[in-house]
């Protein structure tokens, strides 16, 4: 008996410790980025680093802006290309689509979650990128705003970036908002149905303004997917660090900064506390995204657990 | 504008939306496909790159098929014995309801969303520190991390789902909550588990931007744990990178293997926790 009741307490606190310490793992993560990368933040402002546009390592001039940019930019062309798509797709499937079609589509959505990022890297390159060679002196040359190209475009660009960004967020904010959907509580819909509104009229007055944080929560965590994607991006942005100005231009975003230079970051001075202070601000936006997410998808979780 | 207009205006944007969405899975796969199955060849898998490979000349990619396989299966059991016990521990016979298990779990949400760069750069660090060099062990240990919070988080949702009735039965037959927990629970969830195990596993395999720093790469086979070792996504990437067609059409060999690897994987999961499910009590 007294040896059932050891065993059973060792087991507890084993899997308690199992438990703690890999929730542990952002504390140490963190801990460790900021360590590597104080020698720089000793020797420069914040606001040296994020706002400045030279990047000369050798010169020992680190400056972030242009990379920054790049990252936002690339992350936003993925997000009004895919936010739309994504939001419709899931109104589709929990509003309309019988059944029968939602259990089929819905694995086939998984399966591209599951397809790795240098297999969408590849398809950007032999699909993407040689469309947009082709197509955008054509729209380059119409004059419109952000749509510009000087000369030529290679076709490895903010674009390119974008449209294979958003294809690989597409099955988390499809998932995500149509979870949400579904637990809008039927009555809602009743309600709205009986008093002669049509089934869309239901959904944009009554669904959507119910499920609307959660769809929120949906687009923030696919937003701080695609901020932190890296080699799908990397392979078909272009990777020239000047601060774009179309979409047809290339961008060279912080993840791919510091997966392109981690070879030779060990040889200069400062150079890897640049790159790892680099990993670490992208560690901490994506932490305040997930963590706003979250907040608001366990809230949701909460009160349908309350009816 | 008239509402039904509107109805049907909104109805086939939807589809529409559907359809590209669904679509560009299949673009992908048909892209991959076309461009990869040509240069395929049973030499490019059972071989290793010889002399000149990377200028066109003859070889395959054995050395990085099998250092996926090492790097995937390893971490995957690591990360298996971490995260099955700590999944255990958020059920509600022992934390799941506490406070501390609500920041836990928050932290392995953050966990999942960081990216895998990142994960490179901190493994990197690490093993700087220890002095290690880029190898098999390294590539492990990142990958690990990285599994880590797919596998806990995934395996809580199924645990949870197991009937507390069938608990309470154990538990008045005299079992003891590990005895409960490991008599009863596991095997009701074997299924859940087993399907985490097939996603971490996925997730391992096809990740590049971790293993770049950790892992290295190389021409060879690795004999221990601190070799050097090559991955198919790092061969995707740098065959693709060479100046030379025949060695660009081989990365889309490559990429065609990975593709098929972890399509295989999922879509056999899907079926297996299905047939599993047979057999379970809900």
């Amino acid at each position: 008996m007294f040896s059932r009741k050891l065993k059973d307490i060792i087991a507890g606190r084993l899997m308690l410790a199992a438990a703690v310490l890999s929730s542990m793992l952002v504390i140490i993560i963190a801990v460790a980025l900021y360590l590597r990368a104080k020698p720089i933040l000793d020797v420069k402002s914040i606001a040296e680093l994020l706002l400045g546009s030279t990047w000369m390592p050798f010169q020992g001039e680190f400056g972030f802006f242009p990379f920054i940019l790049g990252t936002l930019y690339v992350t936003l062309i993925a997000m009004v290309i895919a936010v739309p798509l994504s939001i419709l797709s899931a109104i589709y499937l929990a509003e309309y689509a019988h059944e029968n079609v939602r259990t089929k589509v819905l694995p086939v959505i998984d399966l591209l979650a599951g397809i790795p990022p240098v297999v969408y890297g590849v398809w950007g390159v032999l699909a993407v990128v040689p469309v947009i060679s082709y197509i955008a002196p054509v729209i380059g040359n119409l004059g419109i705003p952000f749509l510009t190209v000087k000369g030529y475009s290679t076709g490895y660009s903010m674009l390119a970036g974008g449209i294979v960004l958003a294809i690989m967020v597409f099955p988390i904010i499809i998932s995500i908002s149509e979870q949400v959907l579904r637990a809008v509580p039927f009555d809602m819909r009743e309600a709205s149905l009986s008093l002669g509104a049509t089934r869309w009229q239901t959904i944009k007055h009554a669904v959507i303004r119910i499920a609307y944080p959660g769809i929120a929560a949906a687009i923030i965590l696919g937003f701080s997917r695609a901020i932190g994607e890296t080699m799908a991006v990397l392979m078909v942005v272009g990777n020239v660090p000047n601060i774009p100005s179309s979409v047809f231009d290339s961008a060279y975003p912080l993840t791919a900064l510091i997966a392109n230079n981690y070879g030779e970051m060990m040889s200069i001075p400062l150079y890897d506390s640049a790159l790892l202070l680099a990993a670490l601000i992208l560690m901490l936006v994506i932490l305040f995204f997930t963590v706003a997410a979250r907040l608001i998808l366990i809230r949701i979780e909460r009160r349908m657990a309350h009816g | 504008m008239d509402k039904r207009l509107e109805e049907r205006l909104f109805k086939i944007l939807m589809i529409v939306s559907l359809g590209i969405v669904v679509g560009s899975l299949f673009m992908v796969i048909a892209v991959i496909i076309w461009n990869g199955a040509p240069s395929l060849s049973i030499s490019m898998m059972t071989q290793t790159p010889k002399g000149g490979y990377y200028l066109g000349k003859e070889g395959g990619i054995l050395n990085a098929i099998m250092g996926s396989l090492y790097l995937a299966f390893g971490s995957v059991i690591l990360a298996l014995i971490i995260s099955l016990p700590a999944a255990l521990s958020l059920q509600k016979d022992y934390i799941g309801k506490t406070r501390l298990a609500y920041y836990i779990r928050l932290s392995l949400d953050v966990l999942w969303g960081t990216p895998s760069i990142v994960y490179g750069a901190f493994g990197f660090i690490v093993m700087l520190y220890f002095g290690m060099r880029a190898s098999l062990m390294g590539g492990i240990i990142v990958l690990t991390i990285l599994q880590l919070p797919i596998m806990i988080r995934s395996m809580e949702e199924v645990i949870k789902l197991v009937p507390y009735e069938l608990k309470e039965a154990s538990y008045t037959l005299g079992a003891t909550r590990f005895e409960t927990t490991s008599g009863v629970v596991i095997r009701q969830a074997l299924p859940g588990i087993f399907t985490a195990v097939i996603l971490a596993f996925g997730r391992g395999i096809g990740d590049a931007a971790s293993v770049l720093f950790t892992a290295g790469y190389t021409d060879s086979l690795p004999r221990s744990l601190f070799d050097p070792v090559a991955s198919l996504p790092l061969a995707v990437f740098f065959q693709l990178g060479t100046p030379f067609p025949e060695v660009q059409q081989r990365a889309y060999a490559s990429a065609l293997i990975l593709l098929i690897i972890v399509l295989t994987l999922s879509i056999v999961s899907r079926y297996l926790s299905r047939k599993f499910t047979k057999n379970i009590i809900r």
